[in-house]
């Protein structure tokens, strides 16, 4: 079959041996002819070097004010198969595990509904199906419920909070990233699915502060697994290790706080230094451990680029015993949750994400709003100085 | 909340968008704040306007749209 639009460009990228999107595109577009025309579309917006895109509007399933982000392309005479080419976020499983009868069904709802093209899985953790019109968007939507799925947020609300593999496939998680991901996402269905916020909110949780979902730099609120007491150390181990490679200079000397020592044989480390960052155990997975004390750390404020800039989230709570709080259905976290969102509410602007309101208010007003106690562990950066000043007579 | 307040708060939303239509666009977020003033005397907590906003929206009186934030409108004006 020849080719509807001449795409000297994205041809470009199908040279070399890696994976390229636009030759899975170009698979797609043999049966969609809407496929075709984005093709087009995206080589129109790389000559010109600006997106052709129109994004949001109206598009949206019976409701819901989330889940199907519009876009349309500013040339609907030129390419009408993306006159509307919008993305249903498909709310993913926690830690994204499927079976492949499962993904084939939702590729026939892409094929059947869309534009045949699937995206799993981008910094929003859904599964995004592409190329949606309106027309078709509400039978989608149905035959994805049937399947179990519901549609994930988008817009100014919580978008679908994601998490990764957590204990289901990893040895370093700290805590089950899976289980309180999917509580949190069912006790928050109408915050997700109806925007009531000034604008977008996510939640991620990170097992370890390797972070997979990059939860540190891409959430509101990120959650990242830690640990209390001491790392365990089995010498053994440590000993085969320093046969096979030069544990002082890439464990050791790279130690962000240089807490790491070799005493004879024995390696030691300094926990009261230690600032949980993985390094040593990734290294040496069979000689250290995290401690028995697991826990979290809770950051706020982190967001990708937009209004003021992107930020890394800053330490609102050293450590969390999400363990015990599971007991109780999270209450105390669903509780600073809500508490956040009505200071937000009350004092944020349009647009604002919660970090910078953190940040204009000051995070003494914003603790103060929210009922959290300032301890001095609240700092941006791992060795900052805190942002409250304490007097001496307080801890 | 009775249901004669009930009406009332949803008669008074879909007014407002109507009325504004083309002219202003309500964010979720202000509507909600705009009735807590409104029917302050009669003692209608957030919750409450929430809760009759999701039936509105349920019931299609009203639809989102976006446009660089989430907004109210008529369900005439999707595509
Ligand atoms: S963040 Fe940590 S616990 Fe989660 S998958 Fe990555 S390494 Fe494992
Ligand atoms: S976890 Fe990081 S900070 Fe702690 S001892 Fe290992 S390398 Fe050092």
């Amino acid at each position: 079959m020849g080719k509807k639009h001449e795409t000297p460009l994205l041809d470009e990228l199908k040279k070399g041996k890696w994976v390229s999107f636009v030759r899975e595109i170009e698979r797609a577009a043999e049966k969609s002819e809407r496929t075709e025309d984005l093709l087009g579309q995206v080589e129109n917006s790389y000559r010109d070097k600006i997106t052709h895109w129109k994004h949001g509007g109206m598009a949206g399933v019976r409701g819901y004010g989330a889940g199907l982000v519009g876009r349309f392309t500013e040339f609907p005479e030129k390419y009408p198969g993306v006159k509307e080419c919008h993305s249903m976020r498909v709310n993913q499983t926690s830690g994204f595990f499927y079976n492949s009868d499962i993904l084939r069904k939702i590729a026939d709802i892409a094929e059947q509904h869309a534009g045949g093209l699937l995206n799993l899985h981008g910094s929003t953790g859904d599964i995004q199906i592409l190329g949606v019109w309106q027309a078709e968007a509400e039978e989608a939507f149905q035959k994805c419920a049937e399947l179990g799925f519901d549609l994930g947020g988008g817009g100014s609300d919580l978008r679908t909070p994601s998490c990764c593999v957590g204990p289901a496939r990893c040895e370093f998680a700290n805590y089950d990233t899976l289980q309180i991901c999917y509580d949190m996402t069912q006790a928050f269905q109408d915050e997700m699915h109806r925007p009531s916020f000034n604008y977008k909110f996510k939640l991620k949780f990170s097992g370890c502060s390797n972070d997979c979902v990059a939860a540190a730099s891409r959430s509101d609120m990120a959650f990242i697994g830690t640990w209390k007491d001491k790392i365990k150390i089995n010498q053994d181990e440590v000993k085969n290790y320093v046969k096979k490679f030069n544990v002082q200079k890439y464990v050791l000397d790279k130690c962000p706080t240089k807490c790491m020592l070799f005493e004879g044989e024995n390696l030691v480390i300094d926990d009261s230094n230690c600032v949980k960052c993985m390094h040593c155990i990734n290294e040496m997975p069979k000689a250290l451990r995290s401690g028995d004390e697991k826990g979290l750390s809770i950051l706020l404020g982190a967001k990708a680029p937009l209004v003021t800039g992107p930020r890394l989230g800053m330490m609102l709570v050293p450590f969390y015993d999400v363990l015990e709080d599971s007991k109780n259905d999270y209450e105390w976290l669903k509780g600073l949750i809500s508490n956040m969102w009505e200071f937000w509410d009350e004092y944020g602007v349009s647009r604002e994400r919660i970090g910078e309101l953190m940040q204009r208010v000051g995070v003494v007003t914003f603790l103060e709003g929210i009922g959290l106690e300032p301890i001095p562990e609240m700092v941006n950066h791992p060795r900052g100085n805190p942002f409250i000043k304490f007097t001496d007579d307080e801890d | 909340m009775t249901d004669e307040t009930k009406k009332k708060l949803e008669d008074k939303i879909v007014g407002l968008v109507k009325e504004y239509d083309g002219k202003k666009r309500f964010k979720p977020v202000d509507i909600v704040k705009e009735m807590e003033k409104e029917f302050a005397d009669e003692g209608l907590s957030k919750d409450d306007i929430k809760s009759v906003l999701k039936e509105i929206m349920n019931d299609e009186k009203l639809v989102y749209g976006y446009a660089g934030g989430s907004f109210l409108t008529l369900p005439d004006n999707k595509g």
